[in-house]
């Protein structure tokens, strides 16, 4: 067997390890406008995507303009990103439900910051996990990712795409300033060692295709715009030409296609990392930063003799609900601790239905929730 | 030679914006993370000004997996401001050790310092006050005895702009001279583990 | 042309398996600007894949589902911020932007005073009718000062939105204004838009009589077409006019020309430089 080629190993913020997965998982366009703590990611795009193949980056005037220059980008073909924080997320609302009826790919870089409004720019929070799930108007379905530490800011941009490509839709990743301002040593995969997927663009001859057909996965293949298949996308609801339509049957048939194409692959889709949870009588529930906070306090349970265990959510939204139903199957008590005042605890008592006690940790003071807050109500028990 | 074992060793930069104290930061920690092979979390604070407003930065290295990112007790204090000095001296751990840039804190929380003035040596023995945290960086490479001097030089030739790198390097050499000569070849034996021990 | 005249020619560009009659009232403009557009990119002999059509939201919004193009049919006022990604994405695309006067001037505003700032190679159609006819008859920025609308039930207190100075302040390459009474006129001015490098806008005076018209003394359709007859004056004319006459005058025609670098040339002319492919900066 040959050897394995040896990683290139770099010191760097999650920002960056951001722009390296996104280059690393096909990223060739960038439409942003800058804003803190994500700017980084915006000004190394800035630098390197000129310099790579067809790479474009633009400055545009503001958040709502961000997005819908990607979403041009990415139906021209394109695999495209945007990255922001809080006030821009707002702002960004209205195209990203654009993208989800188009069914246009793409990556939405949120690093969160305290709120409501321009809240705290520099300080660390979780405050936009909700407004992920439920920012934009309508009933909508959504892939909600998170990283918790620098490897995995590079590792989780590259599922991000692979993701927004294989199902047509756009992928939400949810840094907090302390993952995106860590600077860490990481391993940047070699090309071949992870795997990169594209849309599927048709094979029929143009008089076939039908932009919004039905299909066994619920995702239809999209071909580029100017490839001489002549199709019309909009925002309105339309039938399986791309044409509005008001017919109930076809209402439904296309918002039913729209949600089934994500949560019948639920099991590709919901990531986590479990560490000692199988014996776990508490098990601490934690996404981003804060999870590294859990698991230094999942450690110095277990040498109180505490058995204790941690399920990290890498994907937040669809909420991995069977992991969640696992753990239920034995543990007394959830702990989940957030930088918010409960957003993802909601989700986790919705599986949870009374069966475990629930108890909640909750810092909006723009500091890390840390592992001694965490220790402490483990071992409440 | 074989890198030290270390679990958990915390260290604070602390001062005003525009002391350069992210960039000290960031360049100790690439160098002891690529360099020296220690895996290394660099965290940062600041508020919104650009100049003149508080400023942090905290590294943790250690030899295993880094769960927690963050510096909660610390074994070094690195304060260059009195307003620095205040806020984190609470945090170092007992038998920690405190640096201060000795013209910017008149007032030591404790007897048990190390300082030297940082800003003046930069100013007038290599000229340019704004290598004050390269001073820093050489003084702290003597300091601690898992760094090895010749790889953060190395470091510091990697990370910086050609134009600048002479002048850093002239820095980085004095900062470990003068520490060498005003703390003294132990100064730094709080932390050093006995060779043979751990688990290698 | 093809051999192909009138109506044979928008025949062809219509896309035959999207259920007709149209949204459009009687009386509207719309369709001859439509109309307009299809013969001047018949007569520059643009392949029909090579188009992009991108629509706002309101009545001109929906035309796009018509035209047998590549169409996309985009959020309020946001139409120039997807034209701009599409042309990056893809220079040799012909990207149109059709805008209503409420969709182009309030709500896309700042999009349309960047998109000219770039100069992006984008070609603009603001259909002006002075009302938002789609959502029942509102002031738009467009709305002539004095005129009544739901929204202005006591008049309409502001002025209107000059597109025109509007889009040279910010560095448009082309702006023109035509009518859909002067439909020849229009025609020449949207062929030699679609042929310019970088922002080039049009803006098409079009009735909309169901919304404005009825409501401020125009009785039929017919009387908003025959004010437009009687108000337009072509620019040339217009500027030797003394102040005094030039009250209730619509100037038509090209405002001005200029030929910098349209930003997507500019952008790939930086980037070959940098990346040293032939790098040679500036157009071909």
């Amino acid at each position: 067997m040959p050897r394995r080629k040896k990683r290139k190993e770099i010191f760097a913020l999650g920002n960056e390890a951001v722009v390296e997965g996104a280059l690393l998982a096909g990223c060739s366009f960038y439409g942003g406008y800058p804003i803190t703590p994500s700017s980084e990611i915006m000004e190394i795009m800035a630098a390197r995507l000129p310099m790579t193949g067809d790479g474009v980056f633009m400055q545009m005037e503001d958040e709502i303009a961000s997005m819908g220059a990607i979403v041009g980008a990415s139906l021209a073909g394109r695999k495209v990103m945007t990255a922001t924080s809080g006030p821009g997320f707002s702002l960004m609302q209205e195209n990203l439900g654009y993208a989800i009826m188009a069914e246009a790919p793409l990556v939405l870089v949120n690093v969160m910051r305290g709120g409501p409004s321009t809240g705290l720019p520099t300080s660390p929070a979780q405050a936009d996990v909700q407004q992920a799930r439920w920012g934009t108007h309508g009933d909508h379905p959504i892939i909600v990712l998170s990283a918790s530490d620098v490897q995995e800011c590079l590792d989780m941009t590259i599922t991000a795409f692979n993701m927004a490509e294989k199902y047509r839709t756009p992928v939400i990743l949810l840094l907090d300033e302390v993952t995106a301002h860590t600077r860490e040593k990481i391993e940047v995969p070699n090309e071949g060692e992870f795997e990169v997927f594209s849309r599927t663009v048709p094979s029929m001859p143009p008089e076939w295709y039908k932009p919004y057909e039905e299909t066994v996965r619920g995702v239809p293949p999209m071909p580029p715009l100017g490839a001489g298949y002549r199709f019309h996308v909009t925002g309105l609801t339309h039938d399986r030409n791309g044409f509005p339509t008001q017919r109930p049957e076809e209402i439904v048939e296309l918002l039913e296609r729209i949600h089934r194409k994500i949560d019948q692959f639920f099991y590709d889709i919901q990531l986590v990392d479990e560490v000692q949870t199988t014996d776990a009588d508490v098990v601490v529930i934690a996404y981003g930063s804060v999870a590294r906070s859990a698991e230094l306090a999942v450690h110095q349970a277990r040498l109180n003799g505490v058995r204790a265990g941690l399920l990290k959510l890498k994907t937040l939204f669809p909420y991995p609900r069977r992991h969640t139903e696992k753990i239920l199957g034995h543990a007394r008590t959830l702990v989940v601790p957030e930088m918010n005042m409960g957003q993802m605890s909601r989700e986790v008592k919705r599986v949870n239905m009374g069966r475990a006690s629930v108890r909640t940790i909750n810092r909006v003071d723009g500091q890390i929730v840390t592992p001694s807050e965490i220790l402490k109500v483990i071992m409440q028990g | 030679m074989k890198p030290q074992e270390l679990d958990r060793f915390e260290i604070r930069f602390s001062g005003l914006g525009g002391q350069g104290i992210i960039t000290l930061g960031k360049i100790m920690g690439q160098g002891l993370a690529l360099g020296h092979g220690y895996n290394v979390t660099q965290t940062q604070s600041y508020g919104p000004e650009a100049r003149g407003g508080s400023s942090k930065c905290d590294l943790v290295i250690s030899s295993g997996r880094i769960s927690y990112p963050k510096a909660e007790s610390l074994d070094l204090l690195v304060a260059l401001s009195q307003e620095a000095c205040n806020a984190y001296y609470p945090y170092l751990k007992p038998g920690g050790a405190l640096v201060i840039e000795t013209e910017l804190v008149g007032q030591q929380p404790t007897n048990r310092f190390l300082g030297l003035p940082f800003t003046a040596l930069a100013r007038d023995k290599v000229g340019v006050a704004q290598a004050m945290n390269t001073v820093v960086l050489g003084a702290l490479s003597f300091l601690l005895p898992f760094v090895q001097q010749a790889i953060m030089r190395k470091t510091l030739e990697t990370v910086l702009p050609a134009k600048i790198r002479a002048v850093n390097v002239k820095a980085f050499n004095l900062g470990h001279r003068l520490a060498k000569k005003e703390w003294g070849d132990d100064a730094g034996e709080v932390w050093r583990v006995e060779e043979g021990f751990g688990d290698d | 042309m093809n051999g192909l005249t009138g109506n044979d020619v928008i025949h062809q560009y219509l896309r035959h398996n999207k259920k007709f009659p149209h949204v459009l009232c009687p009386g509207c403009g719309h369709g001859i600007v439509l109309g307009t557009l299809i013969r001047s990119i018949h007569a520059l002999s643009i392949p029909k894949d090579d188009i992009v059509v991108v629509a706002g939201i309101g009545c001109s919004g929906r035309l796009a589902v018509y035209v047998d193009f590549n169409t996309v049919h985009t959020t309020h006022g946001r139409a120039l911020t997807f034209a701009t990604g599409i042309k990056m994405a893809n220079p040799k695309l012909k990207v149109i932007a059709l805008m209503g006067d409420g969709d182009a001037l309030s709500i896309g505003g700042n999009h349309l005073i960047h998109a000219a700032r770039r100069n992006i190679g984008v070609t603009a159609l603001v259909l002006n009718n002075s009302i938002y006819g789609m959502t029942g008859g509102q002031s738009s920025p467009a709305t002539p000062e004095g005129a009544t609308t739901m929204t202005n039930p006591y008049g309409q207190l502001d002025k209107a939105f000059d597109t025109v100075e509007l889009a040279r302040g910010a560095g448009a390459n082309y702006v023109a204004r035509g009518t859909v009474f002067h439909v020849k006129k229009l025609e020449k001015i949207m062929i030699e838009a679609l042929g310019r490098p970088g922002f080039s806008l049009v803006e098409a005076i079009t009735p909309c009589h169901t919304q404005y018209g009825r409501k401020n003394k125009f009785k039929t359709p017919v009387d908003m077409y025959q004010w437009l007859k009687k108000s337009a004056i072509d620019v040339e004319r217009y500027e030797e006019l003394a102040d005094d006459k030039r009250e209730g005058r619509l100037p038509i025609g090209v405002f001005f020309r200029r030929d910098r670098n349209g930003y997507e040339e500019r952008y790939y002319a930086m980037k070959e430089a940098l990346t040293g492919k032939g790098a040679k900066g500036g157009r071909k």
